[in-house]
């Protein structure tokens, strides 16, 4: 243990501490800007700059280590004009137009400047402009980035991309995609960490909530909103609800007060995908000679990107399952539109998702077979939020309100696809009576759970054991796939996703820098899935309905059909 | 008053001088991989501030390229300011005035020569192909060994740690703890505050102080077996990562002892053999197969090898010498300087006790021949050189100590021819009196003087002139040359020869120690590669943490040698270690790149390769 002072307060922390780590231990609060906590530790803002007694420079916290009879000060002179130096330094090459900016009133930057007190900058402005395509759907602002280098660390370290790099020197210092091509042209995931991460708002998905408004408006179409599992166990950060208002049914309600005709839930798509998915993994399972094993799961569209870009030859393992945001998509512009009466390019589809890399999904042509477009238009979780505000919907005071019907109806098993883990325990939920003709007990899966980025089980149904392994974020994923094709690991069944934590932590979540909601967020969907009756996908009525009345069964010609793809065929 | 007076050597002028020094202090500090275009503009502000104004091309001509450079690093240049920058600088370069402009803009034409792709790049994606490097020692070092790190190891004591971090990338510590011509130091970040650290001088204190370091265990064997030709620095760091990766190394030495140009080619007193075994021991013990007098071409084939091996790393050096093509060379008592060093290390000295030498040559094995003379007992020994004193590619330190041993150097000689008696025995060198001229290929290149032929009367001519590639056998047996060097890939492989890869002196021509162990590193790797491999070397330690308290502006600490009239008696080490309190403080210098800076964000470390 080390002993040092802070501040004139005496603390005591284990060797190796940062000074930020053990002031905050000592209820000292010291600023930051680039830093992020194991991830981007670099010293590049200089905003949490102490004092240390006996050292001539300023000594950044974030990454110094304390040493015993250490005497830091962190509010002198020095540091107070030290840290507003620096803040002044890095508005000056950031175009603040605050009001417009997305990340108004959530922007670090912002925060920092206010609480220093900066009202003016003696310095001139000179931020970088540089081009965009701002088709994609991640955006960047160049004359906002602050150059704080944590897309790039997170890109690198916890999705093993690399697809940010740091370019230039001096003043001309700047970021780009690896070798300067275009986002979609290099191997981005699409993933959205690097959004998720930006301190302020020079990156950002591209905001497609205009076009929502404008179908609402057009008296032609019949918008269907399919709402992601993950979106419900965030949603209400964005409005500043608490977790007891920001419940399922009010998030359904609040969507029908934007005017939507149709809420529904992709979380009836997810059990959909489940029936299919888990029909082809029993297929492959009994049938191993003339199957590829193991299956992976094919839901993140940010894996399947990885997996096209870094592992191509392994593309083969992927169930030919879609996703459930595209699944929804086909059913609601073939089965759906028929019950409505109408064709399918009267129907609107939009989905909310607490993910960037869905926007490229959807657009993918390979993956649209009921209509040109099975999904019009991806939301992020933050795009939905924004929506509700720009109508001013009193969200806190709206009564609850249930999904609409069919393809509203979901089982807890549907919920839990938010969560790293969940789509394998949905689908040996399912997988298990399919192999047995009996229910298992509801959580006999449970061990998959957790945040763990890389978990392994295996359980034995009818004499069979299965070996499943579970990895969330690329970089596991990398490593995982490393294993797969060396041969040092082997499995049965994968899931993949590509954000930490699964979608809960997905790239399109609401965003609070230097706080990680995502076992909180993931929590609330485990407690949605107890308190479900249903809790298997296969017992989900309006899927059995969906089978009977039109699809026939698992894997038949119609499934096929609107159901499944090639990603090996997709666009990237 | 008076007509004249002597002016002040004011203040200003003086606080301005001292900026320029610690300005080339920066210079020579400079990190790998900045933008060069960035660079061109900041020198053009330099140059501009330079610049009297008088004149157009250099007043505003400079300020106008400068703008268009700018416009480039901005993102917003294009192919048309491209021309425009290039037609200004060559107009600029035609007519300004005086040197301040026209050697400015000669500055822009030949960056945008050397960096074309550079300039493009910006025109194209507003951004440049540069690559900023963060650990200058590390980037400089051929073999890339964490100098940060073990400098860190050494300042905490842990010797055998730095020994083992050292051979993660060079099992050759001891070696380069005395010869290595340190390229590291070159760019060390800490010339901005004082001086460059003494890399090399702390190594030495490792190597001294660390115990017996045994080699890391070899990874499971792989059944693969590899051929080495050549016992020399590069083979045998080849050899050790082989080994260390699993696969069985046999070495083909023509000599009788293994080293190469270590054991042949460096005095003892530079090298003792105790160091230069205790590396080869090391190597050795990883399992190594040695087959000495074993001369490949002669003994065994090329052809041989590759059918009875998986690969085979061709590494035979540069051990012929070059001859200076004049008139008497052949006379008794013309003696080439690599057979001299050769028999220098045996026990067959030769006695120049009471004989006048001439070295002819200006590198350091020039030197070594030189010092190696006066302690065989010569009268006297003088070095012939075509150019300069400064021109010489000898280290500087090595010219100063053959001086401070009572040897002349007599630069701006040419020889011309060897004189000898009736019994063929040299009795002198003429030599033609040169003056240095005109800058030609990057040096000024000497011309006859007006002067006549000088005789410089001598019992003995050593030639240090240059040595070439004894390759003629490995060229029949189908590997590429180029002269006499052989030719490969950057990886070390040979296109035209499935599984045989080269490297060291024998593709480079003459060079260093540290360039042969890069070598060797670069074709164990491939070869790993190539026989379907990946093993990883790593030292599996870890460095100790950066300290945030640097050491302020100090000295950097040089080693001293024995003094010259003991040392210049004997064959034993000339140069002395540092002492402890010394080697705290160097290693308290260090600025620790491998963590501040750029490296905190990137680049810091390679663990493993």
């Amino acid at each position: 243990m080390v002993t040092l002072t802070i501040d004139k307060r005496s603390v005591t922390v284990p060797e190796g501490t940062t000074i930020l780590d053990a002031a905050k231990q000592a209820d000292i609060h010291i600023p930051t800007l680039c830093y992020l906590r194991d991830i981007n530790e670099v010293g590049a803002c200089r905003v949490c700059a102490v004092e240390v007694e006996g050292v001539n420079k300023l000594a950044t916290a974030c990454n110094t280590l304390v040493e015993n009879d250490m005497v830091v000060h962190t509010n002198t002179p020095r540091v107070r004009i030290a840290r507003k130096t620096n803040v002044e330094l890095i508005l000056s090459q950031h175009v603040d137009h605050c009001v417009t900016c997305v990340r108004s009133g959530n922007c670090s930057l912002q925060k920092l400047s206010k609480d220093m007190n900066i009202q003016s900058v003696p310095y001139e402005l000179d931020a970088q402009e540089r081009p965009w395509d701002n088709s994609l759907p991640i955006l960047r602002d160049s004359s906002k980035c602050i150059k704080c280098l944590r897309c790039v660390s997170v890109c690198d370290r916890v999705q093993s991309l690399g697809v940010w790099e740091v370019t230039g020197s001096g003043a001309h210092t700047t970021l780009r995609v690896h070798g300067g091509p275009k986002m979609n042209e290099a191997n981005c995931a699409f993933c959205g960490q690097c959004v998720a991460h930006c301190p302020v708002g020079a990156l950002r998905e591209r905001d497609d909530t205009e076009k929502v408004f404008d179908a609402l408006m057009d008296p032609e179409k019949e918008v269907v909103f399919q709402i992601a599992p993950a979106v419900r166990g965030a949603w209400g950060e964005m409005l500043d609800l608490s977790p007891e208002l920001a419940t399922e049914k009010r998030m359904a309600a609040a969507v029908r007060a934007l005017g939507v005709k149709h809420v529904l839930d992709t979380t009836f798509a997810a059990d959909l995908t489940i029936m299919e998915e888990s029909s082809e993994f029993v297929e492959r399972l009994t049938h191993p000679e003339e199957s590829i094993l193991p299956q992976f799961t094919s839901c993140c569209p940010g894996w399947v990107r990885f997996l096209r870009t870094e592992f191509p030859h392994l593309v083969p393992h992927l169930s030919s399952a879609k996703s459930p945001q595209q699944m929804f998509g086909a059913i609601a512009k073939s089965y759906y539109a028929k019950l409505l009466g109408k064709n399918p390019e009267d129907i609107f589809c939009v989905s909310v998702m607490p993910c960037i890399a869905k926007k490229y999904e959807a657009d993918v042509p390979e993956v649209n077979n009921a209509s040109e477009k099975d999904v019009d238009v991806v939301l992020t979780a933050r795009e939905l939020g924004r929506m509700i505000r720009a109508c001013h919907i009193n969200v806190a005071s709206l009564p609850e309100e249930d999904f609409d019907h069919p393809l509203g109806a979901s089982s807890g098993a549907g919920v839990i696809f938010g969560v790293t883990g969940g789509v394998m325990e949905a689908a040996l939920r399912t997988a298990y009576w399919q192999i047995t003709g009996e229910n298992p007990p509801p959580d006999a899966f449970q061990e998959v759970r957790g945040q763990k980025p890389w978990k392994e089980a295996s359980f034995t149904i009818q004499g069979t054991t299965v070996r499943l392994a579970v990895v969330s974020g690329l970089s596991s994923a990398r490593a995982l796939m490393e294993a797969v094709q060396s041969g040092q690991a082997e499995y049965d069944f994968i899931e993949v996703m590509a954000c930490p934590g699964g979608c809960s932590g997905g790239g399109g979540q609401p965003i609070h820098d230097g706080v990680n909601l995502t076992t909180e967020r993931a929590e609330r969907l485990y407690a949605l899935d107890a308190a479900n009756e249903i809790r298997f996908s296969h017992e989900n009525p309006e899927i059995k309905a969906l089978y009977k009345e039109y699809l026939d069964k698992p894997l038949s010609y119609k499934s096929h059909e609107l159901l499944h793809t090639n990603q090996a065929d997709w666009t990237l | 008053m008076s007509r004249l007076s002597i002016t002040p050597w004011e203040n200003s002028q003086r606080t301005i001088d001292d900026l320029y020094a610690d300005m080339e202090r920066r210079i020579s500090a400079a990190p790998c991989g900045n933008c060069p275009v960035e660079l061109t503009s900041a020198f053009l502000k330099l140059c501009l501030a330079q610049s009297c104004g008088k004149c157009v091309p250099c007043r505003i001509g400079l300020d106008r390229l400068s703008d268009l450079l700018d416009r480039l690093l901005d993102g917003d240049g294009s192919e048309e300011d491209l021309e425009t920058i290039l037609r200004s600088a060559q107009s600029i370069v035609d007519s300004a005035d005086c040197a301040i402009g026209f050697e400015a803009a000669q500055m822009v034409l030949d960056g945008y020569v050397a960096f074309r792709d550079d300039y493009l790049a910006h025109v194209a994606q507003g951004s440049c192909t540069a690559n900023f490097k963060s650990v200058p020692c590390v980037e400089l070092c051929p073999a890339h060994v964490d100098a940060p790190g073990y400098i860190s190891l050494v300042g905490e004591g842990r010797y055998d740690d730095a020994i083992r971090l050292i051979r993660k990338d060079n099992p050759f510590p001891s070696v380069c703890a005395l010869v290595c011509e340190h390229p590291c130091e070159t760019h060390c970040r800490r010339s901005i505050v004082d001086a460059p650290l003494n890399i090399r001088g702390i190594k030495r204190f490792a190597v001294d102080n660390s115990g017996d370091v045994p080699a890391p265990p070899c990874a499971p064997a792989t059944g693969k077996h590899v051929a080495i030709v050549g016992g020399g620095p590069s083979g045998l760091t080849a050899a050790y990562f082989l080994s260390l990766m699993g696969h069985k190394v046999t070495v083909f030495e023509k000599k009788a002892e293994l080293g190469g140009m270590l054991c042949y080619g460096i005095p003892l007193y530079r090298l003792p053999a105790a160091y230069l075994n205790r590396d080869i021991d090391c190597i050795l013990s990883t399992g190594v197969e040695v087959k000495l007098e074993c001369c490949v071409g002669v003994d065994v084939t090329m052809e041989e090898l590759r059918r009875d091996y998986d690969s085979v790393y061709v590494a035979i050096g540069a051990t012929m010498h070059k001859k200076l093509g004049i008139p008497g060379e052949d006379s008794a008592g013309v003696i080439s300087a690599i057979q001299l060093l050769d028999h220098s290390v045996r026990d067959v000295k030769p006695d120049f006790t009471g004989m006048n030498v001439v070295v002819v040559g200006g590198g350091n094995v020039a030197m070594d021949a030189t010092r190696i003379s006066v302690r065989l007992g010569a009268k006297s020994v003088k070095c012939v050189y075509r150019r300069r004193v400064s021109d010489m590619t000898a280290l500087e330190e090595e010219i100063a100590g053959a001086m401070a041993e009572g040897c002349e150097i007599l630069p701006l000689k040419a020889p011309v021819r060897i004189t000898a008696d009736e019994y063929g025995r040299v009795t002198g060198l003429v030599v033609q009196p040169q003056v240095i001229g005109e800058v030609r290929g990057g040096r000024p290149a000497p011309r006859d003087a007006n002067q006549p032929e000088e005789l410089i009367p001598c019992d003995v001519v050593l030639v240090a002139v240059g040595q070439v590639v004894d390759s003629k056998s490995f060229a029949a047996s189908g590997m590429p040359t180029n002269r006499d060097n052989l030719i490969t890939a950057d990886d070390g492989s040979i296109p035209e020869l499935e599984g045989v890869f080269s490297g060291g002196d024998c593709v480079s021509g003459p060079a260093t120690v540290i360039l042969a162990v890069a070598a060797g590193k670069v074709a164990a790797a491939s070869i790993d590669e190539y026989l379907g491999c990946h093993t990883d070397i790593s030292a599996n330690l870890e460095v100790p943490p950066a300290p945030f308290r640097l050491q302020g502006a100090t000295g950097r600490v040089d080693l001293t040698e024995r003094e010259a009239s003991w040392r210049k008696n004997d064959f034993e080490l000339m140069e002395n270690s540092m002492s402890e309190q010394e080697m705290h403080q160097e290693c308290s210098r260090c600025l620790r790149c491998d963590h501040y800076g750029h490296a905190g964000f990137k680049g810091g470390r390679s663990a493993k390769w």
